[in-house]
């Protein structure tokens, strides 16, 4: 039926249904990348000047605040403008360092492994189906587990360490994957050369295709350390979301981190709040940013055309 | 020369063989991370129905999640009747606006335009939760959902779902979009040179031809929407019975498994087990729903490579 009325329109018609479709694209495009914009300006309009200026200005000048400037190194606070990210953003780094220790060796191992050494059996096949399934599993149940895993049977506690190591596992599946097609992206002649030039092959994947994979496997570690930091519900049960006021020292201190800080100050109802968490989302989306920016000038200056 | 070639070899073998079995094992801890995963979640679920305080009937029955009540009832129901409800708006929201765009983009979208979106889809894609659950609060509720429907409460059903969606536009697209490319592109050519348009080409030839993946792109966006946090703890309330009415808040399993755990849940007591029933209640409607995705796309794969 559809296909005869096809024949039958006219010209006019015909371009008339063309031109709605096409609008019709243009307005779903139009809406991601709208909404995208509207959620970076409310988030920048609401707590900037919270971030940048100092309160002079306004119905707030009335409070006194001792370093309003401060908000990168003062502690949180019960009082909204006095709050600070510090203890918070020293656990996001304390996450990241503990994060890519530990996803480097495992990622990158796993995804050599699989790709220039695992034989094509069941048991490989097994291996490729978990990491699939485990890139689906929600992020809450990492959560769960880290609890069950890191907390309570490794004896780890509620610590940095706890937390890293389960986020570790939350990314290792996407880092495996994109390691994987670093290595992929490597020619095949760059393996034969080296064999026949008489080196092992050991000799040919560790001192020949690794290294050309390398800025592929970086640029998959960064993405995979920027979701990593971005992660809220799994360090919830980590402890993160108890009043941590102190920066932690090892890693088995207690810790909070920035996502969790920002949803800690959005769960305040007073209107001044709303300002701490948009510039604890600004400090946040700046990191990621610039970490997805740093992932893609490694892809474009180091990756090879071969 | 011979002699440095010599030594290299006698001086490698131990380390060969540790990087050999270190890698091997990297590839190995994906099975540990599932068995830790399932182990973990089943035991603690044991846990919870042997507790002489719940049964399996109440579990499945009972329309009410109060653990923290006098007298505990554990009801699943209304959990995941809501988290269903919110995956319902979520996909309502994002399966045409991703669609669309990955129409858009892999039929009509110049190949510079394309350089311009797809960073700005994958920025989307990288934005944490948390700040989406603070866009819904604070933006998506008082400006679209208590603006256009009276009635709406602070936590609302719907401001959920419209942020979840938006998440998951990304996921719909870049999936729906490769489906799209994957089509031989001799099908496109064929119909244009036929004389069809590009709407009746994108339609009526590559929607068809690339239907399984783009329908493996949705179930995947459904599984991602059951399983997502924050947004639905910040933004969807905590209204613990059964209700169908989208302006007013619900509970889905997510944000009860935070909310149970920011109570005080020592381990071993029967609020800590529920965390652990209600995680492999979702841990098997995301798998099943990830299987079945993956199932469809690997059929799809078949299709052309014959």
């Amino acid at each position: 039926m559809n296909s005869n009325s096809v024949f039958t329109e006219t010209k006019k018609e015909r371009q008339l249904k063309e031109l709605a479709f096409l609008s019709i694209l243009y307005f779903c495009v139009t809406v991601a990348i709208v909404t995208l914009m509207t959620l970076i300006f409310d988030v920048i309009s609401t707590g900037y000047s919270r971030l940048f200026n100092d309160y002079e200005l306004g119905l707030i000048s009335k409070v006194t605040i001792d370093n309003p400037r401060d908000f990168l190194t003062s502690l949180d606070s019960r009082d909204p403008l006095k709050a600070g990210i510090g203890p918070a953003f020293a656990g996001t780094v304390w996450l990241m360092i503990i994060v890519i220790f530990a996803t480097f060796p495992l990622g990158a191992g796993a995804a050599i492994y699989l790709q220039e050494f695992a034989p094509k059996n069941k048991l490989t096949r097994f291996i490729e189906l978990n990491l699939t399934n485990l890139a689906g599993v929600p992020s809450v149940i990492y959560g769960l587990m880290g609890l069950a895993v890191f907390v309570r049977l490794a004896g780890f506690g509620r610590s940095v360490l706890s937390g890293g190591l389960t986020l570790t596992l939350l990314i290792l599946p996407v880092v495996i994957v994109a390691s994987r097609e670093a290595l992929k992206a490597v020619p095949d002649t760059i393996r034969q050369g080296a064999l026949a030039l008489g080196s092992t092959k050991f000799q040919a994947i560790f001192r020949q295709v690794v290294p050309s994979a390398i800025p592929g496997m970086v640029t998959g570690m960064v993405l995979g350390l920027s979701r990593a930091i971005g992660e809220t519900a799994p360090l919830i049960f980590m402890g993160a979301l108890t009043y941590v006021n102190y920066y932690p020292d090892t890693p088995l201190s207690g810790f909070t981190a920035i996502p969790i800080q920002v949803y800690n100050w959005i769960g305040y109802p007073q209107a001044e709040w709303k300002d701490t968490s948009s510039a604890g989302i600004i400090l946040l989306l700046g990191l990621l940013l610039s970490m997805n920016a740093l992932a893609l000038i490694i892809r474009n200056k180091f990756e090879k055309d071969w | 020369m011979y002699k440095n070639l010599n030594l290299t070899k006698t001086k490698t073998k131990p380390l060969e063989s540790f990087v050999k079995f270190f890698i091997k094992f990297s590839a190995f801890a994906a099975i540990l991370i599932s068995i830790a995963i399932v182990f973990t979640l089943l035991t603690e679920a044991i846990n919870f129905f042997q507790d002489p305080e719940v049964t399996i009937r109440e579990y499945f029955t009972a329309t009410r999640w109060t653990p923290t009540f006098k007298n505990p009832v554990y009801g699943v129901l209304p959990l995941i009747s809501s988290t269903l409800y919110i995956a319902l708006i979520a996909c309502i929201i994002s399966f045409p606006l991703g669609l669309f765009s990955a129409i858009y983009l892999s039929e009509f979208a110049t190949r510079n335009t394309r350089k311009v979106i797809k960073p700005i889809m994958e920025i989307l894609a990288g934005v944490p939760t948390v700040v989406f659950g603070y866009f819904a609060l604070n933006w998506i509720t008082p400006n679209i959902v208590q603006r256009f429907i009276p009635g709406s409460g602070v936590f609302n059903a719907i401001s959920a779902g419209i942020a979840v969606g938006i998440m998951i536009i990304p996921t719909i697209a870049s999936i729906s979009d490769d489906a799209l490319n994957a089509v031989p592109k001799s099908l496109r050519m064929g119909s244009l040179a036929l004389g069809s348009t590009r709407r009746i080409t994108a339609l009526k030839i590559m929607l068809p031809a690339a239907l399984s993946g783009i329908i493996a792109s949705f179930i995947l966006g459904f599984s991602r929407a059951i399983g997502e946090t924050m947004i639905v703890t910040i933004a969807g309330g905590q209204y613990p019975e059964l209700n169908l009415d989208p302006r007013k808040a619900m509970y889905t399993i997510t944000s009860s498994i935070v909310n149970v755990s920011l109570g005080d849940t020592p381990h071993g007591t029967t609020a800590y087990n529920a965390l652990f029933a209600l995680g492999i209640t979702l841990f098997i409607m995301t798998f099943v729903l990830n299987i079945f995705s993956d199932y469809i796309a690997r059929k799809y794969r078949k299709e052309y490579e014959q």
